[in-house]
């Protein structure tokens, strides 16, 4: 009976507020905004003419390569920073004061280096995934509760091997949190670096259906898009919470 | 008791930490002599808060006496070492290795086959035989403070450093544990000091009681437990050891009060 609420009223709740939009459309008078029929009737346009996934694809790559390249610098450089007091007080100002610029102020420099190609959101993404993959990471040691460390040193485990036995995998849930996080970010930041450094993927539709002729349907079509494919980058990165060897670290549920 | 060769020796040990005033220090130690002897099962109680679990740190190397002699096996202790492991109240288990695995930890340059024979020796020892698969956080407390003991007898250590760890359990569970670490400790012949707030599982496990006082702390009396085990807990011997700690410190519980320690 539960499960069957869980299931309805998720359902009743889209219902409404797709009846909501579709009224508010009819009730303004509007031609230009699309009513949710004319969304699905835009996205079937978008599949025919071959469009959607090769949008899609386009977008996915980008956040694919830029946040891969920030797990494999983040992660890294935050165990370091959380491990190496001197590292800490040499890096962390520096990160703390770049951090809080938005990747969107960067993508005029972003054009300016590397030209209106797949490079630049990139490199995008890459800034806008890597801060908080780091400062995660870094946190994780930071916080790690100091019995296991004493328990390894009683052992006898130290240098590389401490940090392999110990140290990464206690830190391993909390980076994970940071990793999921940072996807979000990047996904958020993919669609608008496409709005301007290049002329392909999910960003570059919208700005794209809109400039051209005014094609509101695409757009939201697009938004709608952007949305269940972010939903499903969530619940693929979750699947890494499942791990025997991190589960401890997310309390009961 | 004054002995040169004794496996653990510590004279005249002083401790003290930077205390939250400028320049002040917090003296939580105080001329502390201590002897434990191979094989011997010793425990510290005292107060709560009175530097018992300090000095055990000391003597496992975690912190540094800020005066005094520590010795272990003749030499100064520096830093922990493999041959001594601490078991903690707040389990030092690792959640993220089963079972097995935190039991290996310590046999990782050994023999594939050496160190399962030895894990499975003392899974079966702890009584843990059909968890060796499982996690930590599937486990009750009382199992993972097996899991920490096994992956120090595993590991071939001669003294077991417990500082209250059996303090997070429930009483059913706790009296349990003390059977069973009484029972291992006659089967593997180890040296164990104990630290516990609790007189009675004190005089229940161990040779000697040695009691502190309150901070700074020093070993006030040494109360020596000469019974046989299994211990009967009504035999007259073991009624007075139990209120002769009382006694010393400071709570007479024939007089229903409780008396001021001063």
């Amino acid at each position: 009976m539960s499960r069957f609420i869980s299931i309805l009223l998720p359902l009743s709740t889209a219902a409404i507020f797709l009846v909501v939009w579709h009224s508010l459309v009819r009730l303004s008078g509007s031609d230009l905004f699309p009513t949710p029929m004319e969304v699905v009737h835009g996205i079937r346009e978008l599949i025919e003419k071959g469009l959607l996934l090769k949008y899609i694809v386009a977008s996915l790559f980008r956040v694919s390569w830029g946040f891969m390249l920030a797990v494999l610098v983040g992660v890294p450089l935050g165990l370091v920073l959380g491990w190496f007091r001197p590292a800490f007080q040499a890096l962390n100002p520096m990160i703390q004061i770049l951090r809080p610029i938005s990747p969107i102020a960067w993508i005029p420099v972003a054009i300016l280096w590397f030209g209106i190609d797949d490079t630049a959101p990139i490199f995008l993404i890459f800034l806008a995934s890597v801060f908080p993959i780091t400062t995660s990471s870094m946190a994780a040691v930071q916080n790690m509760q100091l019995v296991y460390l004493r328990a390894a040193q009683n052992f006898g485990v130290k240098g590389p091997q401490l940090f392999r036995r110990v140290i990464l995998p206690a830190a391993l849930p909390q980076i994970i949190t940071g990793i999921r996080i940072a996807l979000g970010i990047a996904w958020l930041v993919v669609v608008a670096a496409e709005m301007i450094a290049v002329n392909s993927g999910l960003g570059y539709l919208i700005i794209d259906a809109r400039n051209a002729g005014k094609r509101y349907d695409l757009v939201v079509a697009g938004m709608v898009m952007i949305g269940l494919i972010g939903l499903v980058l969530d619940l693929l990165i979750r699947q890494l919470e499942k791990f025997d060897e991190v589960k401890w670290g997310y309390g009961q549920r | 008791m004054d002995n040169a060769n004794s496996l653990i020796h510590v004279r005249d040990c002083w401790k003290s930490f930077p205390g939250k005033k400028a320049g002040g220090q917090v003296h939580v130690l105080e001329r502390v002599n201590l002897d434990v002897n191979a094989g011997e099962f010793v425990c510290v109680v005292g107060p709560s808060g009175c530097g018992k679990s300090t000095l055990l740190n000391i003597i496992g190397g975690f912190f540094k006496e800020s005066r005094g002699e520590v010795k272990v096996a003749g030499a100064p202790v520096n830093g922990p070492d493999p041959r001594r492991i601490f078991v903690f109240q707040e389990n030092g288990v690792f959640p993220w290795l089963t079972v097995e695995e935190n039991i290996g930890f310590g046999l990782m340059s050994r023999p594939a086959e050496e160190r399962k024979e030895r894990v499975t020796h003392y899974i079966n020892m702890v009584g843990l035989t059909g968890f060796e698969k499982s996690y930590p956080r599937e486990l009750s407390g009382g199992m993972r403070q097996r899991v920490e003991i096994a992956r120090a007898l595993a590991a071939n250590a001669e003294v077991l450093y417990m500082d209250e760890p059996f303090g997070a359990l429930d009483f059913l569970t706790r009296i349990k544990m003390r059977t069973d670490l009484i029972r291992i400790w006659q089967a593997e012949k180890k040296t164990i000091v104990f630290v516990t707030h609790d007189i009675e599982e004190a005089v229940q496990l161990a040779d000697r009681v040695l009691v502190m006082s309150r901070r700074p702390a020093t070993v006030a009396e040494e109360v020596v437990v000469n019974l046989p085990r299994p211990r009967d807990l009504d035999s007259p011997g073991y009624l007075a050891a139990r209120d002769r700690i009382f006694a010393i410190m400071g709570m007479d519980v024939h007089g229903g009060g409780v008396g001021d320690p001063k």
